[in-house]
């Protein structure tokens, strides 16, 4: 476009709120067709067991019982669909509904439709389960010693897969090296909670053969695709729709067993079957993330230069994997050498078995893993040598010069300037006064402590070379005869703002004003056949997709402005509402007035059709790797153990930013998130496998009181891989958040000795770290 | 059922009207073959409306499947999350803990009722300003939440904001913008 960016780059208030605020939007348990049956599921409260015998009879004959279903009735239903595996995994099918065992707490085994929801709830209470329990496999390390329980009777072990990536030597490295620490460090299991749980409507047509899904998902076509495929039926029979979503964080980028099971039901009943889900069984069902525990290995020369890394990891995968269990894992080893120059690096990782839910895309996914063990080992390396943690940063980081920069893990980084990021952050948070600030705290018996973490992380997912398919995104423009315009994403926003954001890409293009264009989504009916709304891509690829289409779109209506000014098309400039010649501003007409003769067609362009609508499908070359550097001071108290974040400074660099409004939300939010896992978050389990901190009553997530202010800075480092030159920003809070809030309560805690202790940093664990240093 | 009001918070509770006579008798009698509804006379939004439920229905589920009212949500049924905050006699009140025959004779507002026709709410207002929301399904609960807050106090902190919403969960925003949103209705509405 010729002239300056109007709408890019602005701070717009989003199109999405007034019905929000009002209470006014359509999640999916807000949709009530006439006739809606409502469903239960009886599940497993054991990790395992065999189940001796299902008796429904009570439930079948309960009031307002419309029907029951077992293992029996819907073992014609596919399993649930698995994708990103590695060779060696092994692939348990996972049933709709358990049939001989349940392999963790939660399993559905008998699903009741009735006529209302309390209704299923009661119905579902009369189903009688006669269960053997099991032992249940609950320890990542246990799992694979000798005699454990196992969780699949039919597999040798406890062992999912194994999975390497390697660059450079590490012995070699290890060997070069004057000093070598290690740490052996836990990231936990821990819950995406969304605060919509998930729920799904169905309803099927037999007149139409048609059946319409309404899901609480971030992948639509992926939903329809599979889920039809699992029921056996042609998947342009089925639309799915996701309509307002509350939330996914990773957990609803995934087929769930409900969304098939509904599916079927309805077509067997030809009614509208609703499951919504309870937040306990969001807890034990949905998806969850991280579970970690490794070994690492580090090499430095006394100048703090890196020469080796290592990360031997066992990776929790609970019983059945989801869509991408063990692809997740995969991004870990990919994200290990992060910001620096580690020539020699490995990531060894056994995926491991246990009667738990599987664990999934988690905000991150694989990637905060990673940034977490590297800035951790980064500051026990720091004090090991008696080095700043930032000096010993800057001592690895790759120059603004050597990119793009090509990693031992494999991946060429687009663009950066890591040393400009932690200038920026060092001076916002005035470090050195920072550092007297805790000096002078020490003498009054306070413990403050300064945290960093300077992350890169792997967005705009993606090649689909890189992803085993699927890393492109789509979208269609159409600008409507009276010349409003009109896009059609293949993407599938829930929460972040793309019906505003997608609007400002067309705005500029076109020439016209962000409130004419309208942005649809989430309906495979509707939308181009997309990809979704996962690993920071949404705007990254889905809008890259947008401003191909807006183009396509551009470039054909200026044939017809062209025709009617006797002008050359690449004259023809889009202004204010105006589509005018260049080179003679005067022959000039309002963008409706071309818009319009597109539609009636009287006279049509050489070689051109009637209309103006574009679709695009956009490949990215590469991912894009936004970065930053997080500074974190936080008080702990020693009498309790109790973690204060007094100041949260972060320099994050996106690349171009579209709308720093949804810029600035995105990074709040991934940094709560990311430190609920530092200070609280943390799935725990009994003995038997039970879940025992399944609700908001006991697992702890960040609450307005928990958390500071945040101060956020940017660099704008824009990148060549996509032509908005935008990084992708979802995820950043989240990975630069984790490691900086738990270096920084360590370095409050140097005094006594403490050099790491496992997330969660909750007070009982911190001050069990201090009395142990005190005794 | 009965042990419902444990769970509670004490600002809840101290609203609540004591159930009309016969309340729990019916209760009690729906259990054992007695009358399976109850009517229930509940002002919502400045409406007098009539339910015919059964005596367990809670008031969430009465708003939301009896009065089609769908912008209260239900996200924890744990009077944790604060997403089913209603207003009951201008009390923000957790409704998936609350049955609805103990709102019988009240005045219900919920945040559909809350604008002033097509007049935003200033909360509403400043939660749009302040990009106070991301997937909004928190956001009908904590705006309530804070009318009640800055209606108890006309000039909150940012502690004291923080410290009011902190039966709020919101997942998506950090809730920095929401204290923003907060602090900035309150100045609104002391203009």
């Amino acid at each position: 476009m010729a002239q300056a960016p109007k709408f890019i780059g602005a701070p717009i208030k989003r199109r999405d709120d007034p019905r929000l605020i009002q209470g006014l939007a359509h999640y999916v348990d807000d949709f009530n067709p006439p006739g809606t049956l409502h469903m239960a599921c009886v599940r497993s409260p054991y990790g395992k067991a065999n189940i001796r015998s299902v008796d429904v009879s009570k439930a079948a004959a309960a009031e307002g019982v419309v029907a029951v279903y077992t293992h029996e009735e819907t073992k014609g239903i596919g399993p649930v669909p698995v994708g990103g595996l590695v060779p060696d995994a092994k692939v348990p099918a996972q049933p709709i509904l358990a049939d001989k065992q349940v392999l963790f707490a939660g399993e559905p085994v008998v699903a009741v439709i009735a006529e209302t929801r309390y209704g299923a709830r009661d119905a579902a209470d009369l189903v009688e389960i006669d269960y053997e329990p099991l032992d249940a496999v609950v320890d990542l390390e246990a799992a694979l010693e000798p005699g454990s329980p196992k969780v699949h009777d039919d597999y040798e072990s406890n062992q999912a897969f194994t999975w390497a990536i390697a660059g450079g030597d590490v012995e070699a490295g290890l060997k070069e090296a004057d000093v070598i620490v290690k740490e052996k460090m836990t990231n936990a299991r821990v819950a995406p909670l969304a605060l919509e749980p998930r729920g799904v409507l169905a309803h099927y047509l037999p007149g139409e053969d048609k059946m319409t899904l309404w899901t609480s998902t971030q992948v639509p076509h992926k939903v329809r695709t599979l889920v039809a495929g699992q029921i056996g039926m042609p998947e342009n029979r089925m639309r799915v729709i996701a309509p307002e979503v509350g939330g996914g964080f990773g957990s609803k980028l995934n087929i769930y067993r409900e969304e098939a099971l509904a599916a079927f039901v309805t077509r067997e009943l030809g009614l509208p079957i609703k499951w919504v889900e309870s937040r306990s069984e969001n807890f034990m069902t949905t998806i969850h993330g991280r579970g970690q525990v490794g070994e690492i290995e580090m090499g430095l020369k006394n100048d703090g230069t890196i020469t080796a890394f290592r990360y031997n990891v066992l990776a929790d995968c609970g019983a059945y994997y989801q869509l991408l269990t063990v692809a997740i894992f995969t991004l870990t080893g990919l994200m290990l050498p992060g910001p620096y120059k580690i020539a020699n690096m490995e990531m060894n990782a056994t995926g491991v078995f246990t009667n738990k839910v599987a664990t999934d895309a988690y905000r991150g996914a694989g990637r905060p893993e990673a940034t977490y063990i590297l800035e951790r080992m980064m500051d026990i390396a720091a004090v090991e040598l008696g080095m700043d943690p930032v000096e010993i940063r800057r001592k690895n980081f790759p120059d603004k010069s050597e990119f793009p920069f090509n990693t031992s893990a494999g991946l060429s980084y687009d663009s950066g300037d890591y040393h400009l990021a932690l200038d920026r952050a060092l001076e916002a948070a005035d470090y050195p006064a920072m550092r007297a600030q805790q000096e002078e705290a020490r003498k009054d018996g306070r413990y403050l402590g300064i945290g960093f973490s300077t992350y890169v992380e792997i967005c705009g997912m993606g090649p689909s070379a890189a992803l085993g398919g699927q890393g492109w995104e789509s979208a269609r423009v159409r600008v409507e005869p009276t010349g409003k315009a009109t896009v059609f994403s293949g993407a599938s926003p829930h929460g972040q703002g793309q019906q505003t954001s997608f609007a400002q890409i067309v705005a500029d293009g076109l020439g016209i004003d962000a409130n004419d264009v309208t942005v649809v989504h989430g309906d495979t009916d509707v939308v181009p056949y997309g990809v979704g709304t996962f690993g920071s891509r949404g705007t990254v690829v889905g809008g890259s997709a947008v401003v191909y289409a807006r183009d396509k779109v551009r470039a054909k209506m200026a044939k017809f402005a062209a025709m009617e000014f006797e002008a050359d098309a690449n004259d023809i400039e889009f202004e204010d509402g105006k589509v005018f010649v260049r080179s003679a501003p005067e022959k000039s007409a309002g963008f409706a007035d071309i818009a319009m003769m597109a539609y009636s067609a009287i006279a049509l362009p050489e070689d051109t059709d009637p209309g103006l609508e574009e679709t695009h499908f956009f490949e990215p070359s590469n991912f894009t790797f936004p970065f930053g550097t997080h500074i974190v001071l936080a008080e702990v108290d020693p009498e309790t153990g109790d973690v204060e974040i007094l100041r949260y400074v972060a320099v994050d660099d996106v690349g171009n930013m579209i709308n720093p409004l949804l810029v600035h939300g995105q990074i709040h939010g991934g940094i709560a998130q990311g430190t609920g896992q530092a200070l609280e978050e943390e799935m725990i389990y009994g003995e038997g496998g039970q879940p025992l901190n399944a609700s908001f009553m006991h697992y702890a997530l960040p609450k307005a009181n928990r958390l500071p202010r945040f101060e956020l800075l940017h660099t704008t480092t824009p990148t060549d891989v996509n032509p908005l030159g935008a990084k992708g920003v979802g995820e950043a809070g989240t990975i630069g958040s984790t490691p900086a809030v738990v270096n920084a309560v360590i370095d409050a805690l140097s005094p006594f000795g403490i050099t790491h202790i496992d997330m969660p940093l909750r007070p009982e664990r911190v001050w069990r770290a201090i009395a142990e240093k005190r005794a | 059922m009965f042990s419902l009001d444990y769970f509670m918070e004490e600002r809840n509770s101290s609203v609540m009207k004591p159930l009309p006579v016969g309340g729990y008798a019916s209760i009690f009698f729906s259990c054992v073959g007695g009358p399976k509804t109850l009517e229930i006379n509940i002002s919502i939004n400045g409406e007098s409306r009539t339910f015919d439920v059964e005596p367990r229905t809670l008031l969430v589920h009465l708003l939301r499947d009896d009065a089609g009212l769908t912008g209260t949500h239900v996200a924890c049924e744990t009077s944790i999350c604060g997403a089913c905050t209603v207003l009951i006699d201008g009390k923000a009140v957790k409704s998936c803990t609350v049955l609805a025959a103990q709102a019988q004779g009240c005045e219900v507002t919920t945040i559909e009722g809350l604008a002033d026709g097509d007049q935003l709410h200033p909360l509403q207002e400043q939660f749009w300003e302040k990009h106070g929301l991301q997937c909004g399904f928190c956001t009908p609960g904590m705006i309530l939440t804070a009318n009640q807050l800055i209606a108890s106090n006309s000039d909150p902190t940012d502690e004291e904001i923080r410290h009011g919403i902190e039966g709020n969960i919101c997942r998506c925003t950090g809730y920095q913008n929401i204290v923003d949103a907060i602090s900035a209705a309150a100045a609104q509405m002391r203009d």
